[in-house]
C-alpha cells in the first residue's frame, strides 16, 4: 500500500478512530476517580468483598470449565460424529443468547418449580442469591470461550502424535498427560484467562439470580443507581484493574505461543 | 508373522476391501502403490490406530485384531516422522521405555548400540526443531526401535528426504533389518527403492491388492494392466492372441515366441527394451517395425521417443548420445525392434 494513496489514508484514520472509540471512555473512567476517593473505595469492605467475589467466582468457574471443557474440547478437536455441528452449536448458545435471558432460564430449572431444583433445594444447596448461583451463572458464560481455545489447541496437534505414541506403548491417558496436555497447556492457560474474564465482566445473567451477595459489576451499578456517577467509578477503576491483568496475561501468553511455532 | 485375513475397513476416502496377507518372520516386504491407494491406512489397521469393519489380524499366531495399539508391538514410523516437538532426541528415543518393563541395563545396551548405529551421538540433547530431514528420520527409527517391536511399519520413510539423504536411510534400514529380527513392512510409491530394499511385497490400488510376489516376479512378470503400469512398462496395447502372435491395433502381428494360454489381453513392453535404429533390424527372436519419430521427452540422462506405428504410438528409451549418433529428429523415420521375450501378456 502506498502512502500517498487515498486508500491508505482511509485505513489509518478509520484505525484510529476505532481506538479513540475504544480507549477515550475507559481513559475518562480510569483517570475521572481523585487518589483519596480511590484509597476510600479500597479501604470499603463493600467494595474489596465485591471485587474477591468476582474473582474468586470467576476463577472456579474457569477451573469448573477446564475439568469438564477439557475432554469435550478434545473430543471435537480429534472426532468427526454425526451432529459434531449441532454439538458445536449448542457450546455456542451461552454467546449469543441475552444476559438476563441466561439468568432467566437458570432460574426455571434451578427454582422451586423444578425436579432439579427441588432436588437441590432437599440437598440444602441454595442457588437463588448465593455464591453457588453465581458460580453456577459465570460457569455457563464462560465455558464456550474455554472449550473453543482449548479445542483449537488439540486440533493444532497432529493426531500422529498420539498415535505414535500409542504405538510406543502408552495407554491413550498416557498419551494425554505425556504427550497432547504438553503442547496444548498453552491454548489450554488462554482459554481459562479468557472464560475468567468474561466471567468477571457479567452482570445481566448474574443480578437475575443473585443481586446479593455482591459481585463487583452488581455493585457499581448499585452504586451507580443510588448516588450516581461519582461514586460509581472508584469502584469500577478497580475492577477494570483487575480485568486489565488478566488481559496482559493472555497477551503475553498469545505472544509466546506465536514465538514458539 | 503377521497374517491379515478378510480385512474390510469402513472410513471417510480410503477403504480397504477384502486384504489378504500374510507376511514371514523377519521379513522385509513392501508395500506399493499410488498414493491414495490405501498403504497408510494398512498400515495404520496393522498398527490398530484404525477401526476395522471385517477381519482378523494376527501377529506370530496371535489374535490382535481386538488389542489397542499399545498392547499390540507393533511400531509405526510415519513419512514426516512426528517427533515429539516437546523433547529432546534423547527424551524422544526413550519414550517407549515409559510403558515397557525393561531393566535398565538391558535398555542401556539397546540404547547405545541404537544410537551407535544411527549415528545419533551428537544430536542427543537437540530437540527436534533443529533437526534435518534424515536426522528427524534416524531419530524417529530409533524411538520406534527402541521398544524392540515385532514388526516396525514404515510409512514412506525416504520420500520426503533429499536424494543423499535417502541413500544414508536406505542403507540404514538394510542395515537395521540384518541386524534385528524385527519384521519390517514398508510403504513406498516408487518401485525402483522398493526392488533395491525388499525381496517381497505388495502392490496395492484402490484398496485392493493386485499382487503379491518377489518383487523380481512382479517387476518381471506383471499380473495386471494397473501393475504393468506401475513398475514402468509404458507400451500397453489391448491385444487378441493368435497361436504365438498377438495382435495389436489394427493388424499389427507381434511374435511372442511362445503361445500364451488366453486368448485376449493385453502385452506390455518396457520402453527400454525397445531398441530404436535407422535400418530394419532382422533377426529370428525379434520383432521390428518401421514408424516416425512423433516427439521427444527430455528425461535427464534419456529421451523417451514417441514412435507411430500405424495408429499405435510406441515408448522407447534412448540414451542421449545415442540419439545424436543416429541423428534422430522429430518426423524421422525409424525401425523399432524388441526381442520376443520382452514381451510380457497379460490376460
Amino acid at each position: 500500500m502506498r502512502q500517498n494513496e487515498l486508500f491508505f489514508w482511509l485505513t489509518v484514520s478509520f484505525s484510529l478512530l476505532i481506538l479513540a472509540f475504544i480507549l477515550l471512555p475507559l481513559i475518562e473512567m480510569m483517570t475521572a476517580p481523585s487518589a483519596p476517593m480511590l484509597a476510600e473505595a479500597i479501604r470499603d469492605k463493600d467494595v474489596m468483598r465485591s471485587i474477591w467475589l468476582s474473582i474468586y467466582s470467576a476463577a472456579i468457574a474457569a477451573l469448573i470449565s477446564f475439568i469438564l471443557g477439557t475432554p469435550l474440547a478434545y473430543v471435537l478437536a480429534r472426532q468427526d460424529f454425526k451432529g459434531k455441528r449441532l454439538v458445536e452449536g449448542i457450546i455456542d448458545l451461552p454467546i449469543v443468547i441475552p444476559h438476563p435471558v441466561i439468568g432467566i432460564a437458570i432460574l426455571g430449572v434451578v427454582g422451586k418449580n423444578h425436579w432439579i431444583g427441588n432436588i437441590l433445594a432437599d440437598l440444602g444447596a441454595r442457588v437463588m442469591g448465593s455464591v453457588t448461583g453465581i458460580i453456577t451463572v459465570l460457569t455457563f458464560v464462560g465455558l464456550p470461550l474455554y472449550v473453543h481455545a482449548a479445542k483449537n489447541g488439540f486440533e493444532g496437534i497432529s493426531p500422529r502424535l498420539e498415535r505414535v505414541s500409542r504405538s510406543l506403548g502408552a495407554s491413550m491417558f498416557s498419551t494425554f498427560f505425556r504427550i497432547t496436555f504438553p503442547l496444548a497447556w498453552r491454548s489450554m492457560l488462554v482459554g481459562i484467562v479468557m472464560c475468567s474474564a468474561r466471567a468477571i465482566s457479567e452482570f445481566g445473567a448474574v443480578v437475575v439470580i443473585a443481586y446479593h451477595p455482591m459481585i463487583a459489576p452488581v455493585l457499581i451499578y448499585e452504586r451507580f443507581e443510588g448516588y450516581g456517577l461519582k461514586y460509581s467509578q472508584p469502584v469500577a477503576f478497580w475492577l477494570v484493574l483487575v480485568c486489565l491483568v488478566l488481559f496482559f496475561i493472555l497477551r503475553l501468553l498469545t505472544l509466546s505461543n506465536k514465538k514458539k511455532t | 508373522m503377521i497374517q491379515i485375513e478378510n480385512l474390510d475397513t469402513h472410513l471417510n476416502g480410503f477403504n480397504l476391501h477384502g486384504i489378504n496377507l500374510t507376511i514371514e518372520e523377519g521379513e522385509f516386504f513392501i508395500l506399493m502403490g499410488p498414493t491414495g491407494a490405501g498403504k497408510t491406512v494398512l498400515l495404520e489397521v496393522l498398527a490398530g490406530l484404525v477401526p476395522i469393519k471385517n477381519g482378523r489380524i494376527l501377529v506370530s499366531g496371535q489374535d490382535v485384531t481386538g488389542l489397542p495399539p499399545e498392547k499390540r508391538g507393533i511400531g509405526i514410523v510415519y513419512q514426516d516422522y512426528v517427533l515429539f516437538p516437546h523433547m529432546t532426541v534423547l527424551e524422544n528415543i526413550k519414550y517407549g521405555l515409559h510403558f515397557h518393563k525393561i531393566c535398565k541395563e538391558t535398555a542401556e545396551k539397546r540404547l547405545e548400540k541404537i544410537i551407535a548405529e544411527l549415528d545419533l551421538t551428537n544430536l542427543k540433547n537437540r530437540f527436534p526443531v533443529n533437526l534435518s530431514g534424515g536426522e528427524q528420520q534416524r531419530v524417529a527409527l530409533a524411538r520406534a526401535l527402541m521398544v524392540n517391536p515385532s514388526v516396525l511399519l514404515l510409512d514412506e520413510p525416504l520420500s520426503a528426504l533429499d536424494p543423499n539423504f535417502r541413500e544414508e536411510i536406505r542403507h540404514d534400514l538394510k542395515k537395521l533389518h540384518r541386524s534385528s529380527n524385527t519384521t519390517l513392512l514398508m510403504v513406498t510409491h516408487d518401485f525402483a527403492e522398493a526392488l533395491s530394499l525388499a525381496d517381497r511385497g505388495a502392490v496395492i490400488n484402490h484398496g485392493r491388492i493386485e499382487q503379491i510376489g518377489n518383487m523380481e516376479d512382479i517387476f518381471q512378470r506383471p499380473g495386471t494392466r494397473f501393475i504393468a503400469d506401475f513398475v514402468g512398462m509404458k507400451n500397453i496395447f489391448e491385444a487378441r492372441f493368435k497361436g504365438s502372435k498377438a495382435v495389436i491395433g489394427k493388424d499389427l502381428e507381434v511374435d511372442l515366441g511362445q503361445r500364451p494360454s488366453w486368448d485376449q489381453g493385453h502385452i506390455a513392453i518396457r520402453p527400454d527394451d525397445i531398441a530404436i535404429t535407422r535400418e530394419k533390424v532382422a533377426a529370428n527372436n525379434r520383432n521390428s517395425f518401421g514408424g516416425v519419430v512423433t516427439s521427444m521427452i527430455d528425461q535427464g540422462f534419456y529421451y523417451e521417443a514417441h514412435i507411430q506405428v500405424g495408429e499405435l504410438t510406441f515408448k522407447s528409451l534412448i540414451p542421449k548420445k545415442s540419439l545424436v549418433q543416429l541423428s534422430i529428429l522429430r518426423g524421422t523415420k525409424v525401425f523399432l525392434s524388441f526381442e520376443t521375450i520382452a514381451v510380457h501378456t497379460i490376460s
